[in-house]
């Protein structure tokens, strides 16, 4: 029982991991890689340290719980550089595939009234 | 025992992810997809600790996952700030 409980967990998150590496291998832009690898990847060591604990556990040598100090670590770190890098992305106007929203005809009236070009920004699709 | 057949293929699973993130890390068109890399790449040396240590029956290599995970964040707060502002302490 246990066997089968181990084998599924590490397959899990062995599987997980892959998908995240292979999302940041094939995703289109910036913004679509930066997705893969830190959700699922994240989600896929968390697994595997699952597995980890519940086997040291099993060994007969008392609760294992150094995996809970690096999942709880992983788990908070992980949404910060992710944060952070989208934040360094914005900042050098990478490429994006995603549309730009509609401008809100306030903004186009003052536009209009000015005389003023939609300004291109620096790295959008053409 | 299952895990001995679950094991070498969660392996070979973990080694194409690091084959994968290290493509990315080479061709990656800009800098902030190879710090993206290296992030993914510190998970990946993460994940294959801990399973080294199922596989050898060793917690030795927990102290050293840890380690990996901290240097990590660190290196790629570093790396991001140093984008951001130019300077990494102010």
């Amino acid at each position: 029982m246990l066997d089968i409980v181990l084998s599924l967990l590490i397959l899990a998150g062995a599987l997980f991991t892959f998908i995240g590496s292979l999302g940041l291998a094939r995703l289109p832009d910036f913004y679509t890689r930066l997705h893969a690898p830190t959700k699922a990847t994240t989600l896929g060591v968390g697994s595997l340290l699952i597995a980890s604990a519940l086997y040291f556990s099993t060994q007969g040598e008392g609760v294992s719980l150094h995996e809970v100090l690096i999942t709880v670590f992983l788990f908070i770190t992980a949404p910060a550089s992710a944060h952070l890098l989208s934040k360094a992305a914005l900042h050098l106007k990478l490429r994006s595939l995603a549309q730009w929203p509609p401008e809100s005809p306030e903004i186009s009236r003052l536009k209009g009234a000015s005389g003023a070009q939609s300004p291109q920004r620096p790295g959008s699709p053409v | 025992m299952l895990t001995t057949i679950a094991l070498p293929v969660a392996f070979a699973l973990v080694s194409a992810a690091f084959a994968l993130s290290a493509w990315r890390l080479l061709v990656g068109p800009d800098v902030p997809d190879r710090i993206l890399a290296l992030d993914t790449l510190y998970i990946n040396a993460i994940a294959l600790l801990v399973l080294l240590g199922i596989y050898l029956t060793s917690a030795l290599y927990f102290e050293a996952a840890l380690l990996i995970a901290l240097m990590g964040f660190v290196g790629t707060v570093a790396l991001c700030k140093y984008l951001l502002r130019g300077d990494i302490i102010e």
